[in-house]
């Protein structure tokens, strides 16, 4: 089965490319990313919520974003300024996650139309530095494997609280 | 190539990363393992097979039992790839087209 999601990085560069097929019209995928409340929803998941603490989807704007896990505590913020933004075609900005040492990327997200009920995204995501952008390749890995090592604390604290066998 | 993708696809899932980090601590038999979830025995087992096809998990027979253990040499070379990076945008593309075509129906 083809892969919905491609990621092209090639060795030695300082950027990738990201590039996705959507089972939506192209109004409805610039939509996603233009308002902050469906931002918000689709940024989010079981393990964590984002919040936009600022967006403004016009040129010469600017973002910040905060996610907190299942508790409340702040796990990650980051912040940019949108360069470009042209409705349904594309939004040039920065990202920035806040006390990281990764340093800051330049982000240029163009959308397509395929036909009335799907299309395309293209990011191409632009590094300082060759091993900035490995060290980014490497953090969803380690960030998969944390959560799954939070549950497992959870679950053996509750264990030692309790004489009824605890269950996931 | 086709093996490589399994292990991707065998961490992808929530309980095998959580069975994974579980038996990382210490070797377990089945039972124990299972013991520690709410999926049913079978579920279990077979995300156990998984693990052990794509070699994160290695069997011992120890007596009558089979112990699972950790084999962290596997999981070191999943970690310097690309692919876990590939399904975090993956994932969350889905749910940008899961959250999108609500928008659309309840508009």
């Amino acid at each position: 089965m083809e892969q919905k999601t491609k990621i092209n990085a090639e060795d030695g560069k300082q950027d990738l490319t990201i590039t996705r097929e959507f089972d939506l019209p192209l109004e409805l995928l610039f939509t996603a990313y233009a308002e902050p409340e469906l931002v918000e929803q689709w940024m989010s998941n079981q393990y964590s919520t984002t919040k936009m603490l600022k967006l403004e989807s016009k040129k010469h704007g600017a973002y910040q974003l905060q996610t907190t896990d299942p508790n409340g505590n702040v796990v990650f913020r980051a912040n940019g300024v949108i360069h470009d933004f042209v409705p349904n075609q594309k939004i040039t900005r920065t990202f920035e996650m806040e006390n990281t040492p990764f340093g800051v990327q330049l982000e240029v997200y163009e959308f397509e139309k395929l036909n009335d009920e799907t299309s395309k995204l293209s990011m191409h995501v632009i590094y300082e530095s060759v091993e900035q952008r490995d060290q980014v390749l490497k953090l969803p890995f380690a960030q998969g494997i944390n959560m799954a090592h939070n549950r497992i604390e959870e679950i053996l604290s509750k264990m030692q609280n309790s004489d009824r066998p605890v269950f996931i | 190539m086709n093996l490589r993708r399994d292990v991707f696809q065998a961490i992808a899932d929530p309980t095998r990363r959580a069975i994974l980090v579980l038996v990382a601590t210490q070797s377990m038999t089945a039972g124990a393992i299972a013991a520690n979830f709410d999926s049913a025995r079978p579920t279990v087992s077979k995300h156990l097979q998984i693990l052990t096809e794509c070699e994160l998990l290695q069997q011992e027979q120890n007596g009558r039992e089979i112990y699972y253990h950790f084999n962290a040499k596997k999981m070191k070379e999943v970690a310097d790839f690309i692919e876990p990076f590939r399904q975090m945008w993956d994932e969350r593309f889905n749910k940008l087209e899961t959250v999108m075509k609500k928008y659309k129906s309840k508009k």
